[in-house]
C-alpha cells in the first residue's frame, strides 16, 4: 500500500475515537500535589528524627584498608558514623550458601566494586551537622585496576542465563539477500533522574517492628525486602508510600542506602531520614546502561524482509548480572522468515544498572528502528510503506495471534498529524529559513500484561465508595484511573470515591513497573466493583439496584464490602498481547552549527481502551520528553582513568529543558483489547518512550543526511 | 560545608575592611559561591554579605557611557531599557546565561567572578592545579570535551563559563575596582587573564579588591549586535561555544567590529586581528568567513573537544550573518 493510501484511509472512526474529545477525570490528587499537601517520602514529621548522610568510596575498586571515622564523630551532633568495620550485621545477608553475586550489601565486607560506593552513613541530630560530618570521613585504600569502558572489555562479555540467543530460520542469513546494512550503535549510560530524590525514614517501633517511609514503586516488595534483610515477619514491616515523585525505574527494588537507614535506625535507637544527595541518584539507584549494539538487516528489493540479526552488549556490575531485553523487539517487530539474536554482557566496576522506562526495548527500538529507516533509504522505499510491507500480522516468534494490534492505524495518524507527506525522501534536501528540515518515524512495543491484584471495595452509608489496594503511584494517575473504571461500574461520580493506596498493609497490588498496573489493578478495581454490585442486586429485592445509600440503610447496615482478587487465565498463553507505539518528529538542524531543534513531536498509541485521557495524554507527552532527552541530551559521563563520574549533578547531565520540547501531541487509538483483561486497556508507560530516539535520529538523517548512530545527538556529531 | 560566620557589610568601607581579613570572602547572590562550598572546593571563615551596599544602579551619563554597579541583578540588567537600546549585545548574551532563576539572584560581579565549570575543579577527589596548585590538571588526558582552545597552558586548560563577560569584553567595557589603596579601573579584557603558570588565579582583581561597577562606552553597535550561543541544550546549559559579534555598517561596508569567543579560553577571547581584517570589507558572509580563519589562528584542540575547531568559526560566522541582519 501507498503511503498516500494509507494516510488516506485514516477514517472518522479512528478521529472520533479521540479520547481527547471526550471530557476524562482530571487527576484526583492533582490538588494535593500543586498545593503541597500530598506527602512525599522525606516530609513525614516523625518525632525525635535524625539524619544520615552516606560518604562513597573515592576509588573504582580495591579493599578499604581503614575508615577514620574519629573525626566524624567528634563533630557536633554526630550520634554514630556506621562503616564495614563496625556495623552491625544484618541478618539476611549472612547466608550458608552465599551466592557468587548479588545486590550489593552495604557495609557487609571491605570490598570496593565502584567509585562512590557507600563506605559510611553518618548520622546526626541534623542534616547539616550530618553532612559536615560526612565531609569528615576518610579512608584508606588499596586499589585495584578498575575497568569502567565497555568498549575496552567488549572481548570479555558473556552471554548472561537469562539472555540466551534466539533463532528463528536461519542464523545471520541476512547477508545473503540483495539488499542489506549492518551497524553498529550504542547509547551511552542515561539516569533516570526523576524530580523526587529517593528519601527513607526509618523508625523501629517494637524490637521487631519497624515503619518505614520510603520512595518505592512497591510497597509490598519493599516490606518483603526490609523483612527478609531484618528477619522479620513481613507484618511486622510496615512500608508507606501514598506519593511517589517519579521514579521511571529507579525505584523499584530496595536499594542499599534503604537498609542502611533501618540499621541506623537500629543502632542509634532513634527514627533515620536519609535522602540521596543529586550526587548519590548517580550511583546508588541504577540507570539505563551504556549498551552497544549492531543490527544486520536483508531484504528483497521490493522491500520484504529476508533476516534480522540483532546483537547487544550491554554493561553490568561485577557484583550482580542486569540484564534487559534490548534484542527482543528484533524478535517480535517485523514479518521475517529468519531472525536471529545474541544478548550479552560485560561485568565493570560500575553499579548496577536497574530498569528504566522501556528497559531493554528503548535500547533496542533505536538500534533496530535506526537500521530499518537506513535500510528504507537503500530500497528508496518510504519508512511507513516498508514497515506495512512487513507488518506482523502474528507474532513473529511464535505466530500467535494478537490479541489486539492497531498499529496500522496508528501510522496513520501519526503520519497525518505530522504531515508526513511534506516529507522529502531525499536526505539533506529541504530547507526553513536557513535550517534543514527533516522528518523521522520510528515504532515502539512492549508486552501488554496483566498479573494480580486485590482490591477491596466498601461502600460507605453515606454514598462513598472505598477501594484499598497496595500499589503505588510514581505519577501516571493511577488513583485517577481506578476511580475512572470504579465510576463507571458503580455508576456513581468521582468525587464520591477514594482510593486508598501506597501502604503495605493495605491488600496486594503489584509493584508498579512494566505498564502492567492499569491492566492489571484496573482489573480489580472492575471485577471489586461488579462483585460489590452483584452484593447489592442480591439484596435489592425489587428496589432499585443502585440506589446504594438505601439499600445499607433498608439492611441496617453501615457498609457493604466485598475483596476481590483478579488475575489473567488462560488467555496469556493463547496470545501474544502487546501495546504499540509510533513517534513522528520534524526536526531543524542548522547546517553549520549542528544544532538540533524538534519542531514538532507527535506519539500515537495503540493501548487499548483509555481509561482516564487527561493522565494518558499526560504520561504519554512525559514519555516523549523522556525519548527526546535519550536522543539529544542525557549521557552519564565516566572520567575512565580513575572510574568516576564527572557530569553528576543537573548543571552538566543535561535532562531536556522546556526550550528543547515543542508542543508535543498525543494520540491514542482507543480500540479495546478485547482479550487481555475486562476493561479493555493495554500498559502505556514504557511505549510512550521505546522508539523515540530513533525518531528523532531518522529526522535528524532526513535532514542532513548524516547519521547518528551514537547517542546523543549533540551539536558536536553534526557539525 | 564548614561551619563559617556571616555579616552584611552596609558600607563600601566596612565591606573592604572584612574582605581585608584572609579567608574572608564576599556573597552576591550566592549562586556559584554557596555551590563551592556545599562541595568543598572553598571553604572560608567568613562571608560578607554585600547586597545592602547601593551598587546596583544602571545609568548613563553625558557621552552616552552606559555604567552598571557590581550589584544589579543578571536578569535586572537584561531586562532594562537603557542596556536594550544601548547595548542590547549585553542583553543578549545576560539572557543566554543560567535560567531566570540563577539570573534573578546573580549580580554582575559575581558574574565576573563565577568560577570555571570544569568537573575536576568541582570534584575534591580529583586533581586540580586551579584548586589545588600542583596537584595536576585532571582535564588534560581527561574529559576535556568544555575546555579550552586557546590560550591554554599545560597547568590548565579550563573555561572561563560567563556569557554576559563575553559581551563585555567585545564592548571594551572597563572595571572599576575598590580596595584600601582606593579605586582603579581594569579593561574587561585585563580583567580575567590566561592560566600560565598560576592558574588558581582566575583574574587581576588584587585580594581585597572589591568590584563596584562597569561601564561601557558610547558605540554604534546597537543595530547590529548579536550573541550566539552553542550548547548541548536550548536553555541552561554552558557554551559549548559562543560569540558575541557588534558591528557598525555603513552602506554594506563594516566600519567597525568588535568580535569576542566564550567557552575557548581561560578568559573571554577577544578577536582583535580578526576585527581589524573586517573593517572597511562588505558585510557579506563570504567575508566573516575570511576573518573565521583568521580568528582560529593558533587554536588547539584536545582529545574531547576537537570538534570545537569546527564549531567555534561557525558559530563566529553565524553570528555575524546575525549582526549584520543576513539571517
Ligand atoms: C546551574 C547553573 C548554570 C549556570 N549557567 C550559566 C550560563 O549558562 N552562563 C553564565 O554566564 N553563567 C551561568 N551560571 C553562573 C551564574 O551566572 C553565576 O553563578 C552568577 O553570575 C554568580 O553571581 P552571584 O552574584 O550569585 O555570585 P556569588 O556566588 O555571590 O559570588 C561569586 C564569586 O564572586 C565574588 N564576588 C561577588 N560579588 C563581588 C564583587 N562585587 N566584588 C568582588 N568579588 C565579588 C564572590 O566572593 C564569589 O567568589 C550558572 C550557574 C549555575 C548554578
Ligand atoms: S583544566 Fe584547570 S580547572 Fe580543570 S582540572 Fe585542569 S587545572 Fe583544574
Amino acid at each position: 500500500m501507498k503511503v498516500k493510501e494509507i494516510i488516506g484511509q485514516i477514517t472518522n472512526d479512528i478521529m472520533t475515537n479521540d479520547p481527547m474529545t471526550k471530557e476524562g477525570l482530571s487527576r484526583v490528587d492533582g490538588r494535593l500535589k500543586v498545593t503541597g499537601q500530598a506527602k512525599y517520602s522525606a516530609e513525614y514529621k516523625v518525632k525525635d528524627l535524625v539524619y544520615g548522610v552516606l560518604v562513597g568510596s573515592t576509588i573504582a575498586k580495591g579493599t578499604i584498608k581503614s575508615i577514620d571515622t574519629k573525626k566524624a564523630e567528634a563533630a557536633p551532633g554526630v550520634l554514630s558514623v556506621l562503616t564495614c568495620f563496625n556495623a552491625p550485621k544484618i541478618p539476611g545477608y549472612q547466608t550458608d550458601t552465599p551466592s557468587p553475586k548479588g545486590p550489593l550489601k552495604i557495609f557487609y565486607n571491605d570490598q570496593v566494586y565502584f567509585n562512590g560506593q557507600p563506605i559510611a552513613l553518618v548520622v546526626a541530630d541534623t542534616f547539616e551537622r550530618a553532612l559536615f560530618a560526612a565531609s569528615r570521613v576518610s579512608a584508606v585504600y588499596e586499589s585495584g585496576p578498575h575497568q569502567t569502558n565497555l568498549k575496552d572489555n567488549i572481548s570479555t562479555a558473556v552471554a548472561p542465563g537469562r539472555g540466551k540467543d534466539f533463532v528463528k530460520g536461519v542464523e545471520d542469513t541476512w547477508n545473503t539477500a540483495p539488499v542489506k546494512i549492518q551497524q553498529e550503535y550504542t547509547i551511552p549510560t542515561e539516569v533516570h533522574n526523576p524530580m523526587e530524590l529517593h528519601a527513607t525514614i526509618a523508625r523501629w517501633d517494637a524490637d521487631d517492628k519497624i515503619t518505614v517511609y520510603t520512595k518505592t514503586q512497591g510497597v509490598k516488595s519493599t516490606q518483603r525486602s526490609i523483612a527478609q534483610a531484618f528477619k522479620l515477619p513481613p507484618e511486622n514491616v510496615q512500608v508507606t508510600a501514598p506519593f511517589v515523585g517519579g521514579a521511571f525505574g529507579a525505584a523499584l527494588r530496595t536499594w542499599p542506602h534503604e537498609i542502611a537507614a533501618v540499621l541506623a535506625a537500629k543502632v542509634t535507637g532513634k527514627p533515620v531520614k536519609l535522602v540521596l544527595s543529586r550526587a548519590d541518584m548517580f550511583t546508588s539507584v541504577g540507570y539505563r546502561p551504556y549498551t552497544w549494539q549492531k543490527v544486520s538487516i536483508g531484504a528483497n528489493p521490493d522491500g520484504k524482509l529476508f533476516g534480522i540479526t540483532h546483537e547487544a552488549t550491554g554493561q553490568s556490575s561485577v557484583y550482580e548480572d542486569f540484564t534487559e531485553g534490548v534484542v527482543n523487539i528484533s524478535q517480535l517487530m517485523y514479518a521475517s522468515p529468519n531472525i536471529n539474536t545474541r544478548y550479552k554482557i560485560v561485568s565493570l566496576n560500575v553499579n548496577t544498572p536497574t530498569p528504566m522506562r522501556g528497559p531493554g526495548e528503548a535500547t533496542g527500538a533505536f538500534a533496530l528502528e535506526s537500521a530499518m529507516d537506513e535500510l528504507s533509504y537503500q530500497l528508496n522505499i518510504d519508512p511507513i510503506d516498508f514497515r506495512m510491507r512487513n507488518y506482523a500480522e502474528t507474532d513473529p516468534g511464535n505466530d500467535k495471534p494478537y490479541s489486539s494490534k492497531y498499529l496500522s492505524d496508528a501510522y496513520k495518524i501519526g503520519a497525518e498529524k505530522i504531515g508526513w507527506s511534506n516529507r522529502n525522501q531525499k536526505p539533506g534536501a529541504v530547507t526553513e529559513n536557513g535550517w534543514l528540515a527533516g522528518y523521522g518515524m520510528a515504532a515502539g512495543m512492549f508486552g501488554a500484561h496483566r498479573s494480580s491484584a486485590t482490591v477491596l471495595a466498601r461502600m460507605m452509608a453515606d454514598g462513598t465508595l472505598v477501594l484499598q489496594t497496595a500499589v503505588t503511584d510514581i505519577g501516571p494517575g493511577t488513583g485517577t484511573a481506578m476511580v475512572s473504571i470504579a465510576s463507571e461500574v458503580m455508576g456513581i461520580p468521582a468525587e464520591k470515591i477514594k482510593f486508598d493506596m501506597g501502604d503495605s498493609s493495605l491488600p496486594p497490588s503489584p509493584t508498579q513497573g512494566g505498564s502492567q498496573i492499569t491492566s492489571t489493578v484496573g482489573s480489580a478495581v472492575h471485577d471489586a466493583c461488579v462483585e460489590l454490585k452483584e452484593k447489592f442486586k442480591s439484596m435489592a429485592g425489587n428496589t432499585d439496584a443502585s440506589n446504594y445509600t438505601q439499600i445499607l440503610k433498608q439492611q441496617n447496615l453501615d457498609k457493604l464490602e466485598v475483596t476481590t482478587s483478579s488475575k489473567g487465565g488462560a488467555e496469556q498463553g493463547k496470545y501474544a498481547m502487546y501495546s504499540w507505539s509510533v513517534h513522528f518528529m520534524k526536526v531543524l538542524v542548522h547546517p553549520t552549527t549542528g544544532v538540533v531543534k524538534i519542531n514538532k513531536a507527535i506519539s500515537v498509541a495503540d493501548a487499548g481502551l483509555i481509561i482516564s485521557p487527561k493522565t494518558a495524554r499526560s504520561q504519554m507527552i512525559g514519555g516523549t520528553i523522556m525519548g527526546i532527552g535519550m536522543a539529544l541530551t542525557e549521557e552519564a559521563i565516566i572520567d575512565h582513568r580513575y572510574g568516576r563520574l564527572v557530569n553528576n549533578n543537573f548543571a552538566d547531565y543535561h535532562v531536556p529543558v522546556q526550550a528543547d520540547i515543542p508542543q508535543v501531541e498525543a494520540y491514542f487509538v482507543n480500540k479495546p483489547d478485547t482479550i487481555l483483561n475486562p476493561i479493555g486497556a493495554k500498559g502505556m508507560g514504557e511505549i510512550a518512550t521505546i522508539g523515540v530516539a530513533a525518531a528523532v535520529a531518522n529526522a535528524v538523517y532526513n535532514a542532513t543526511g548524516k547519521r547518528v548512530r551514537d547517542l546523543p545527538i549533540t551539536p558536536d556529531k553534526l557539525v | 560545608m564548614k561551619a563559617f560566620q556571616y555579616t552584611r557589610a552596609t558600607t563600601q568601607q566596612s565591606a573592604i575592611d572584612a574582605i581585608a581579613k584572609p579567608g574572608t570572602k564576599i556573597i552576591a547572590g550566592g549562586t556559584n559561591l554557596i555551590d563551592l562550598m556545599k562541595r568543598g572546593v572553598i571553604a572560608p571563615d567568613k562571608l560578607v554579605d554585600i547586597n545592602q551596599l547601593p551598587l546596583n544602579s544602571i545609568s548613563v551619563n553625558k557621552l552616552g557611557h552606559l555604567h552598571i554597579g557590581a550589584l544589579a541583578l543578571n536578569s535586572a540588567v537584561a531586562e532594562a531599557n537603557l542596556v536594550k537600546d544601548l547595548q542590547p549585545l549585553l542583553a543578549m548574551a545576560l539572557n543566554a546565561g543560567a535560567s531566570p532563576q540563577l539570573r534573578n539572584m546573580a549580580t554582575v560581579g559575581g558574574n565576573m567572578m563565577q568560577r570555571t565549570r570544569c568537573a575536576y575543579f568541582y570534584d575534591t577527589t580529583m586533581p586540580c592545579n586551579k584548586r589545588e596548585p600542583g596537584s595536576g590538571c585532571g582535564a588534560i588526558g581527561g574529559y576535556s570535551r568544555m575546555h579550552a582552545i586557546f590560550g591554554a597552558s599545560d597547568k590548565c586548560i579550563a573555561v572561563h563559563p560567563s556569557d554576559m563577560c563575553v559581551a563585555l569584553a567585545a564592548l571594551d567595557a572597563t572595571v572599576t575596582v575598590s580596595g584600601r589603596k582606593g579605586q582603579r579601573l581594569i579593561p574587561f579584557t585585563e580583567f580575567h587573564r590566561l592560566p600560565g603558570e598560576h592558574p588558581e588565579m582566575d583574574n587581576t582583581l588584587a585580594p581585597g579588591e572589591l568590584i563596584t561597577g562597569i561601564s561601557i562606552p558610547h558605540n554604534n553597535f546597537a543595530k547590529n549586535s548579536y550573541y550566539l550561543k552553542i550548547r548541548d541544550r536550548q536553555s541552561y546549559a554552558f557554551a559549548l561555544t559562543s560569540v558575541a559579534a557588534a558591528l557598525e555598517i555603513s552602506n554594506g561596508t563594516i566600519k567597525q567590529a568588535r568580535l569576542a569567543m566564550g567557552g575557548v579560553a581561560h578568559k573571554p577571547w577577544r578577536l582583535f586581528d580578526a576585527e581589524k581584517a573586517l573593517v572597511g570589507k562588505p558585510a557579506t558572509e563570504e567575508s566573516f568567513k575570511q576573518v573565521a580563519e583568521i580568528a582560529m589562528q593558533g587554536a588547539k584542540a584536545y582529545e574531547y573537544n576537537k570538534f570545537k575547531l569546527k564549531l567555534a568559526p561557525a558559530t563566529l560566522v553565524e553570528a555575524l550573518k546575525h549582526a549584520a541582519g543576513l539571517v
